[in-house]
């Protein structure tokens, strides 16, 4: 099959702190083009992830291409294409906002200052300000426009939107989309706002416990996952080819998030569409990781 | 050129719709009210991720779709502009009849002191009763 190419692609990929593995088996593809998420809890390999992708840490198992190369702290031409904001957000505090900006020009090739200049003048945040004088949601606009300028091909951003009031976020989160509709870059972001995920994002990688429990595009997910209900009848059997994600029983019957890879017709089941956020949930709740990494899961059908 | 409708999108993150489907159907609505017509502009994609929060992705993707269904055509350089032909001109009569309807069944609900949550459940199952027909 001829796939589009793709900006992350990770093959087993594994990455071990001392004891502890803080991302295991990590299969997965994320193709150019889109707005990916990384979700997941504190700890669940998101950050370990970017920054590998980033070139700032290296993989202890496995392998890892990020806009079909190797990345390491050598790869210049990565450097120049690849555009990652920290967690932290590292700005200089004794700087004014003009100066970040000189210092990003010098620093980076492909800096475009027209876009730096642009975006800062929407978000009505001055040239001359001193960075420790901005809010923290000014601070967090200033870090990402740093890192728009460079004009890269692939954005990690590292819960680029984390701690901000939720008019910061949306201005934010909103520049984040403009450049992608002006220059077409890939981006891909963690993040625990699962409601910024439906939004914004157009793939969808869930973490739990250092593992990937699924990873496909949002439509596609949306497509496949249905709620199941029923009144009563506690044992009635699931018809074959529905995956239990997540299942609610209570003393008057059942409830379950399902994935249902072919259309389901039992008039004896109430079907509803769950949202993005409600999918999400149930992986994270569940949180058994797959064997081969990509999507969830062992269970199945009615067997939990 | 005729002149920019004031169509703004909105996402429910509620409708377990994906967010390119509830663009669609909010073109199609505005058409259907009249708030669209032929040879009207829509936003173009920049102007939609600057109006609401939304992956550029989804906006051309919505696009693509009116064009499919042809309801829209793109117009190389231009943007994207409602194209009603006749087979998909909306029926204003019948759609004013039927929201006639639905308003008068709720009035008669509200009368026998039928509450909101349980008109949207009703409304909910009926519509699912009568299968998945997609518009």
């Amino acid at each position: 099959m001829i796939e589009e190419t793709a900006v992350l692609e990770a093959v087993n990929l594994g990455k071990r702190y001392r004891r502890t593995w803080g991302l295991q088996e990590c299969t997965l593809t994320i193709p150019k083009g889109r707005v990916a998420a990384l979700v997941g809890p504190n700890g669940s390999g998101k950050s370990t992830l970017l920054r590998m992708a980033a070139g700032l840490q290296e993989p202890s198992a496995g392998t890892l291409r990020v806009l079909g190369k190797s990345p390491s702290p050598g790869a210049d031409d990565l450097r120049e294409r690849v555009g990652y904001l920290d967690q932290d957000r590292p700005l200089y505090k004794s700087f004014r906002v003009a100066e970040m900006l000189r210092f990003g020009e010098m620093n980076n090739p492909t800096w475009n200052m027209d876009v730096a200049k642009n975006h800062l003048a929407l978000l009505d945040i001055p040239l001359r300000s001193r960075v420790s004088n901005l809010s923290g949601g000014q601070q967090a606009q200033v870090a990402l426009t740093l890192c728009l300028a460079k004009q890269p091909e692939l954005l990690l951003l590292d819960e680029p939107a984390a701690a901000l009031d939720p008019v910061a976020r949306e201005d934010l989160l909103r520049l984040l989309m403009r450049q992608v509709a002006d220059s077409e870059s890939s981006v891909v972001l963690s993040t625990h706002a699962l409601s910024d995920v439906a939004a914004i994002c157009d793939y969808v990688v869930v973490l739990a416990h250092a593992r990937v429990v699924l990873s496909n595009d949002t439509e596609y997910i949306v497509e496949t996952h249905r709620i199941l209900s029923i009144v009563g009848d506690g044992d009635l059997a699931l018809p074959p080819g529905i995956t239990v994600i997540h299942e609610q029983r209570s003393a008057r019957g059942r409830s379950l998030l399902v994935r249902v890879e072919l259309p389901f017709n039992d008039d004896r089941w109430r079907v509803d569409r769950p949202t993005l956020e409600e999918i999400v949930m149930a992986y994270l709740r569940k949180g058994s990781p797959h064997r081969d990494g990509r999507d969830v899961d062992e269970t199945e059908s009615g067997a939990r | 050129m005729s002149q920019r409708p004031s169509l703004t999108f909105r996402l429910d993150p509620q409708s377990g719709l994906a967010p390119y489907r509830q663009l669609v159907d909010q073109v199609r609505h505005a058409v259907r009210t009249g708030l669209l017509r032929d040879g009207d502009q829509l936003p173009s994609v920049r102007d939609v991720v600057t109006q609401i929060t939304i992956n550029p992705n989804t906006v051309h993707r919505a696009y693509r779709e009116l064009e499919h269904q042809g309801i829209a055509e793109g117009r190389a350089g231009l943007g994207t502009f409602i194209t009603l032909h006749l087979s998909v001109a909306p029926d204003a009569t019948e759609h004013g009849t039927f929201e006639q309807a639905l308003h008068d069944l709720v009035i008669n609900a509200r009368r026998a002191g039928i509450d909101e949550e349980t008109i949207r459940e009703l409304m909910r199952t009926a519509l699912r009763q009568n299968g998945n027909v997609r518009s």
